[in-house]
Parts: structure tokens; C-alpha cells; sequence
């Protein structure tokens, strides 16, 4: 292979004057991490919400809930974050559609949103699978107690799904962090986008994108190991809560 | 909202759109859910052989794939790609491989590990007397595999192997960060082309949605038989 190795290229400094090459994909790690945590708080939030509606005995909820998974499940994430990014801000009222246009800052509000929008069917999918899999009698017992369904879901039902979710959760987070590699489409300067920068800069094509890789193998190592600890913290004993 | 709404700009562009950029777009999803599925049963296989070396290297494999984002996997094999046709032809330079030879074997290899934890899955849904019986009546391991494990666990794991496949479909859409026209970079084309960024994104969710919908009504369909059989 006639390929010029040169591993010391990450001390040597970037031509965007931002420092070293290492300076820079971990700016871009940064801004993945961020991108990923806020994506999942949208996306925890909705997903919870919609999860909850769609196990709701009334119709609409679940009808509702229904749409807005399949909405968000059956569309490539990268024509969704086009359709914020792109089209959004033209079919909006002019000012409104002209305020977003000039937002500073505007791939990352798009990629935070729409990632966490399009995780949130996912997650919305996990709640509803945790809640139709505790057994029948939990709700009936709330029922049966006199605590109305907003009680019943509250204090029974959503305790104990939450705890079951763990696992599915941890790799639901994980699909967030990889999912923000997908805006480097609309213009955002995360990992992908500067390991590619690095490489257009130095040429040293492999060693940018071996540095990306252990890198992003790092956050998966580090967010498995914390889950478990969060797993082990949260867990009810005499109840196997995921493995 | 939609008064400068040019419908016309779809129309003239359907034939691009669809000839080139969806048959792209449906080649690719079609030998890659075949090419994954194919190399995705041998690791697990291959993991599932009680060989621990073996086991190790595709678990790594499985999991270095999966933690990985596929954006930067299409990278990887877009430069990777050509040094390997080198290696494999022993050529003096990196052969020139073109853009859907590359995106074939990025989705083929990326999506196997998907594949393969599905297939490692299905196989052990398998219950141990199976292979068991096969072996009493003196077939051999490969026979085993082949005309009793493999069946099943492909039948038992099908809509499951359909929806990794309406995952693909969409997932092909990201060839899109290498200039690929396939079929949301044919609309991308298009929209840049002619200034019609609302009217050709609009359509190609529309496309993708309406396919995607399709698709997983009919893996729900698919799937309530299979329950009823069994």
C-alpha cells in the first residue's frame, strides 16, 4: 500500500486557525455531544408523551399517538432535517420564515430538533412496548384503588416502565449520537464534518478517520459504562430490570 | 403559503427522478439487503460455532459496526475502497472504483452486522432439539444448518429482516454526502438546479413516506400471519 502514514499530523496546526488537528475533531466531538444531548431531551420528552398517549384508552390518543410515529418513523432522517432546514423556514409567513434564515447558529437548532423529533417516534415506540409489558394486574390494581389514570400512570405504571426501558433507552442514546453525523448535511461542524475537514486539509485521509472512529467507540464505551450504573442505582431489588 | 407552488418543476423532473435516481436508490437497497443478509448469516454463524476465536473477531466486528455512525462508515470505505481494490488486484495504484461499487460494499458490509445480530437471534430462537434431532439422524453440521436451522430461523425472523430493509431504504438516502444521485440527490439536483428547494424536498418526502408506509403496512400484514401459524 503506497499510502504516506503520518501519525503526528494531530499536533501539527490546522490551517483554520483554531489550533492543532486534535484541537479540532475535539471541537467536533464537543459539538456532537452537545447536538446528542439535547436532541435526547426532546427526544425523551416527546417520546415519553407520545408513548404514553398511544397505551391511553381513549381513541384519539392512540390514534394521534399513532401518526405521529409512523410520521416521523417512515421518513429518512436526512430528508426530514432538509425539510426543517430547507423548506420550513419558505412556508412559514415571511418575517418568521426570515428570523430562522438568519439565526445564528441555525444547523444546530435544526440538527438538535430534528434528530430529537425523529428519536422521539423511536422512543415513543420503547415507552409504549414498556408499558403494554407490565402485567395487566398493576393496572387494574391502581384501578381498583380508586387513583384515576393520570395517578394510575404517575405512581404505577410509568415507575416501573421507565426502570424496564433502561436498556433500549442506552441504545436508543447511542443512536442519537450517530444520528448527529447526519446534519454535517445541513452545514453542522460536528465529528464527521471535521474529521472530513482534516482530512481535505492535510490529506491524511486514514489517520483523521481512525482518530473519528476511536473516538466515537470512546462516548459509546463511556455511555454504556455509566448506564450501568444508572441501571444498578434505579434498580428495584427482587425485580430483574434488564440485564 | 403554497402560491408560488410549481408543481411543474415535479413534472419535468419525474423521469430523472425515478429512472435514474430511484432505480439507484432501489438497486442499492436490493443487493445490499441480499449481499447483508448473506454475510450477515455467516458471522453469525461463525459466532454462534463455538470457536472463541472466531466468536471474538465477529463480535468485534458486530460492535465496532454498530457504534459506529454511517455517515462516517460511507467515508471510511469511499477512501478505503480503492486501496483495497489495489491490494485485492495488485495493481501499482488505487484502483478507481465508482460511486455505487463503493456504496454497495459500504451498505453491504455496514449492514450485515445488523443482519447478523437478527440472523444470531433467529438461530437461537431455534429450539435445542432441532438441531439435535438433525444430528441424530446423521446429518452433519452444515446439513444441520441448511436444511433444518437456517429455514426456520430465516421464516421465524422475516419481518423482522423486512423492516432492517425499510431501515436500508432509507438509510441509502445518506449516499447523498458523496454527490451520489440517487433519488433525494437527483431532487437535490433538481431543487438547486432550478431553485425549487420547497417543491422537490416536499416530494421526496412524500416519496419516501409513502414507499416506507407501504412497506412496513406489508411486514404488519406479514407478521400477523406468521403469528397466526404458529
Amino acid at each position: 500500500m503506497n499510502y504516506h502514514w503520518n501519525w503526528r499530523v494531530f499536533w501539527e496546526p490546522a490551517p483554520n486557525g483554531t489550533g492543532t488537528y486534535l484541537d479540532m475533531l475535539l471541537s467536533g466531538l464537543v459539538l456532537t455531544i452537545e447536538t446528542a444531548i439535547c436532541a435526547w431531551i426532546i427526544a425523551l420528552i416527546f417520546g415519553a408523551v407520545i408513548g404514553v398517549l398511544r397505551t391511553l384508552p381513549s381513541k384519539t390518543g392512540s390514534w394521534i399517538g399513532f401518526a405521529y410515529v409512523e410520521f416521523f418513523r417512515n421518513m429518512p432522517l436526512l430528508v426530514q432535517l432538509f425539510l426543517w432546514f430547507f423548506v420550513l423556514p419558505e412556508i412559514l409567513p415571511h418575517s418568521w420564515g426570515l428570523w430562522m434564515k438568519q439565526m445564528s447558529n441555525a444547523p444546530f437548532y435544526t440538527a438538535a430538533i430534528g434528530i430529537g423529533l425523529f428519536m422521539s417516534a423511536r422512543v415513543a415506540e420503547q415507552t409504549r412496548a414498556g408499558i403494554t409489558s407490565l402485567p395487566r394486574g398493576q393496572k387494574l390494581a391502581a384501578t381498583a384503588l380508586g387513583l384515576t389514570t393520570a395517578q394510575t400512570y404517575r405512581y404505577v405504571l410509568l415507575p416501573m416502565t421507565f426502570r424496564i426501558m433502561l436498556p433500549p433507552l442506552t441504545s436508543e442514546f447511542l443512536s442519537t449520537i450517530k444520528n448527529t453525523s447526519v446534519a454535517i448535511t445541513i452545514g453542522l461542524i460536528e465529528l464527521t464534518a471535521e474529521t472530513r475537514a482534516m482530512q481535505e486539509f492535510s490529506f491524511q485521509v486514514f489517520e483523521a478517520f481512525t482518530a473519528a472512529t476511536v473516538l466515537y467507540l470512546l462516548v459509546n464505551i463511556v455511555v454504556v459504562i455509566a448506564m450501568r450504573f444508572v441501571e444498578r442505582g434505579l434498580a428495584i431489588p427482587g425485580y430483574i430490570t434488564g440485564k | 403559503m403554497f402560491a408560488n407552488f410549481d408543481f411543474d418543476v415535479i413534472r419535468r423532473s419525474l423521469s430523472y427522478l425515478f429512472l435514474d435516481g430511484m432505480t439507484f436508490t432501489l438497486t442499492l437497497t436490493g443487493l445490499a439487503t441480499f449481499g447483508g443478509i448473506v454475510f450477515g448469516t455467516l458471522i453469525a454463524l461463525m459466532r454462534l460455532s463455538g470457536y472463541w476465536l472466531l466468536g471474538r473477531i465477529d463480535g468485534l466486528y458486530v460492535d465496532l459496526m454498530r457504534s459506529l455512525p454511517l455517515v462516517l462508515v460511507i467515508f471510511w470505505f469511499y477512501f478505503l475502497v480503492p486501496y483495497i481494490g489495489q491490494w485485492l488486484t495488485g495493481s501499482s495504484r488505487p484502483v478507481r472504483v465508482g460511486a455505487f461499487a463503493s456504496s454497495l460494499v459500504t451498505f453491504t458490509l455496514f449492514e450485515a452486522a445488523y443482519f447478523a445480530e437478527i440472523m444470531r437471534a433467529g438461530i437461537q430462537s431455534i429450539s435445542k432439539g432441532q438441531p439435535a434431532a438433525a444430528q441424530a439422524l446423521g446429518l452433519s453440521y452444515s446439513q444441520t444448518m441448511r436444511y433444518v436451522v437456517l429455514p426456520q430461523a430465516f421464516r421465524n425472523m422475516l419481518p423482522v429482516l423486512l423492516t432492517q430493509t425499510i431501515v436500508l431504504f432509507q438509510d441509502t438516502s445518506l449516499v447523498y454526502v458523496l454527490s451520489i444521485p440517487d433519488f433525494l440527490g437527483a431532487a437535490s439536483k433538481v431543487a438547486q438546479r432550478d431553485g425549487r428547494l420547497v417543491e422537490m424536498y416536499l416530494f421526496a418526502a412524500v416519496v419516501y413516506f409513502a414507499i416506507s408506509c407501504v412497506a412496513s403496512f406489508g411486514v404488519r400484514r406479514l407478521q400477523a400471519r406468521i403469528a397466526f401459524v404458529h
